[in-house]
């Protein structure tokens, strides 16, 4: 409904309301909106969170969503990303953030590559167990590893480079400028000056510019890969994910377009750990990275709707934010989350935001039921 | 007829499926431009002639030719964008696609854009979309079916479904189109209709391999016909011959042509 309402309008009017609501998303921690900011922990924070679940969500929804691959062990794609930073930045060299990040979106493309080639010429579960298999070998290979840290992890990542002036502590916190937060008291707002972001200083006090740079990648990703669906990658992918046999008697070279799928996959999982091992905390180790969150990536793309890129980012922001949101559950929220979950699996199975084609079909589905049990009269047929 | 040049030869093909084999030194070839029929009993090994042609099965001895050069151990994608394309017997569309995205995934066969010309949307990508579409629309013109090129594959009717597998077999750009029983649950005027398609699509410039059960429509349709039973290749000529082949008239007496499938 909305989707059709926003179609219909004509072209400046869909940009400027674009426009308009990726600022809002921009401005989301600095506006802290009532209801949903979390008042127990940081809400800059929880956002960047979100943001890295939505990043990681759109890249597995290319892998389980549009090529139709399942694939478990998504943490290990992530931990990659953050381990290679982790690595060159403080553990063996003092690289700048926005080199190396390049550099650890290569490594994961790589690491996908590795482990898809043997893998994809095989069909189905066997993927899924491969995967599962991978995430922890990831996990306990850094656990096991001096090099890697061991159990101890990487400490004292260096945050991303400044963008401004560089801060002089204690009372020029650096910046071009300082953005106010608001605050809300009840439901009067008003100017907080104490907590301002300093545009674009990454220290350890405010998670909101990494939250800006993610929400970019974020948006870069997206366009990505619009352009990628919508072209004969997508259609190849699509088709294998259909019926791999009639794609490949079909000339769709279905092994290359696989790897192509799972290798982005996780290049954007590496991407989203790179950014996450930077974070505020600059610091990783093995536990960073449980099997429970390649389930979490999983739940997430389906949750949302897998093959639908919306869908996969709903789920991921869902997935991250639920938790943190209603911490006042302490011990519970995982309990609660899950039974969410389960809820969600028989009221929605196709997601919160099924792609159009699922639509598409589930109503000319419907239309079919209502012609056989004579509600609609199909146009005057022979009546006579 | 002048004699043309042979596009396809199965030569001296034989596959075994453990005990059972199922093709059994079966040779003949098929000429450019000419509409060949494969007949034969169910279970005769018409399908799995397809199969060892386009790939997917490999023949336990002989060997597929195509323009001259040896199919063996050619991937099966590979074999398609050499110029051999087919529909299936039971049909296997891309449901969740539309009528127009199935067909362009034919035309993507002979694709070259990469991943950056489509990430990019450099020139080469908008010239072949340009193009695909185009070449997608004209196919869906010919067999019929271009008013519904919106709808998703699942939700046309049957018959339009075997058009549909029609029209994604001709976007692969295939010299040699083989359709594998494609009136196969058609009403006799289904099939007359389907029989015209085909004609029209050999007079596209496609030479055509059908599969097809019933004797009398063959008959109408085609130049030549190869006539198999138990996997062994019992007959081959001119319509006319074939229909007054004691061989044929026995492998085909008593079988019911309405419920073979
Ligand atoms: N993959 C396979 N494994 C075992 N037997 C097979 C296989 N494919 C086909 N056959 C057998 O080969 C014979 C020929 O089958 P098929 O080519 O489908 O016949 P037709 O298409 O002429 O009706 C049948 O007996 C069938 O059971
Ligand atoms: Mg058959």
């Amino acid at each position: 409904m909305i989707a059709e309402r926003f179609s219909a309008l004509p072209k400046p009017a869909k940009v400027l309301l674009v426009l308009v609501l990726v600022l809002f998303i921009y401005a989301l921690p600095l506006l802290r909106p009532p209801l949903i900011t979390t008042d127990q922990i940081d809400f800059g924070g929880v956002m960047f969170t979100v943001a890295i679940f939505a990043l990681i969500a759109l890249g597995l929804n290319i892998v389980i969503g549009y090529a139709g691959l399942l694939d478990l062990g998504y943490v290990g794609f992530y931990a990659t990303g953050a381990y290679s930073i982790g690595v060159l930045t403080s553990q063996h060299g003092s690289w700048p953030f926005f080199l190396t990040l390049p550099v650890a979106v290569a490594v994961t493309m790589v690491a996908g590559v590795i482990l898809g080639a043997p893998t994809l010429r095989v069909r189905g579960d066997y993927l899924a167990i491969v995967t599962l298999g991978f995430g922890e070998i990831i996990r306990i290979t850094a656990k096991n590893v001096d090099w890697l840290g061991a159990a101890a992890g990487i400490k004292d990542i260096p945050h991303p480079n400044n963008i401004g002036p560089a801060p002089e502590l204690p009372f020029d916190k650096g910046g071009f400028f300082a953005i106010p937060r608001v605050e809300w008291n009840g439901l009067i707002p008003s100017l907080d000056h104490e907590h301002a972001t300093h545009v674009l200083i990454f220290g350890a006090t405010d998670a909101i510019p990494y939250y800006w740079v993610i929400l970019t990648a974020l948006i870069l990703v997206i366009f990505g890969d619009r352009l990628i669906k919508a072209s004969r990658i997508g259609r190849a992918w699509e088709a294998t994910r259909e019926d791999e046999d009639a794609a490949e008697l079909m000339g769709v070279p279905t092994f290359k377009y696989k790897l192509m799928a799972f290798a982005l996959g996780a290049a954007i999982g590496g991407l989203a750990g790179a950014f996450y091992a930077s974070g505020q905390g600059g610091y990783i180790n093995p536990d960073s990275f449980p099997l429970l969150y390649s389930m979490l990536f999983v739940a997430a793309v389906i949750v949302g709707g897998s093959g639908n890129r919306w869908g996969a980012i709903v789920g991921g922001v869902l997935v991250a934010y639920l938790p943190e949101r209603f911490r006042d559950f302490a011990d519970y929220r995982f309990l609660v989350f899950g039974l969410a979950l389960m809820i969600l699996a028989i009221w929605r199975p196709e997601g919160l935001l099924p792609p159009r084609r699922t639509k598409r079909a589930k109503a000319a589905a419907a239309e079919i039921e209502a012609l056989e049990e004579g509600e609609i009269e199909p146009e005057e047929v022979q009546h006579a | 007829m002048p004699e043309s040049r042979a596009v396809l030869e199965v030569d001296d093909v034989t596959i075994r499926f453990g005990g059972l084999t199922a093709l059994d030194s079966v040779s003949f070839e098929i000429r450019e431009g000419e509409i060949l029929g494969l007949i034969g009993p169910n279970g005769a090994g018409k399908t799995t002639c397809f199969n060892v042609m386009t790939g997917v099965y490999q023949a336990t001895s002989g060997q597929v030719r195509f323009d001259g050069r040896p199919l063996t151990k050619l991937k099966r994608h590979k074999i398609t964008q050499l110029g051999i394309a087919r529909t299936f017997q039971n049909i296997r569309l891309f449901k969740s696609m539309t009528v127009l995205e199935n067909v362009m995934v034919g035309t993507d066969a002979n694709s070259k854009v990469g991943f950056f010309d489509a990430l990019f949307r450099l020139p080469r990508h908008r010239r072949t979309e340009a193009e695909s579409l185009a070449r997608a629309k004209e196919i869906l013109e010919v067999v019929g079916i271009k008013a519904r090129y919106d709808e998703l594959a699942s939700n046309l009717s049957y018959g339009d479904q075997r058009r549909l597998e029609i029209a994604r077999a001709m976007a692969t750009g295939p010299k040699l189109l083989c359709l594998d029983e494609p009136a196969a649950g058609f009403n006799p005027a289904e099939k007359q209709k389907l029989m015209e398609l085909i004609r029209k699509v050999r007079d596209e410039g496609y030479t055509v391999l059908l599969i097809e059960h019933d004797m009398r429509l063959v008959m109408g349709v085609t130049d030549r016909i190869v006539v198999l039973e138990f996997g062994k290749k019992i007959a081959e000529g001119s319509p006319a011959e074939i229909r007054d082949n004691p061989a044929v008239i026995a492998a085909y007496l008593g079988v019911d042509e309405e419920d073979a499938s």
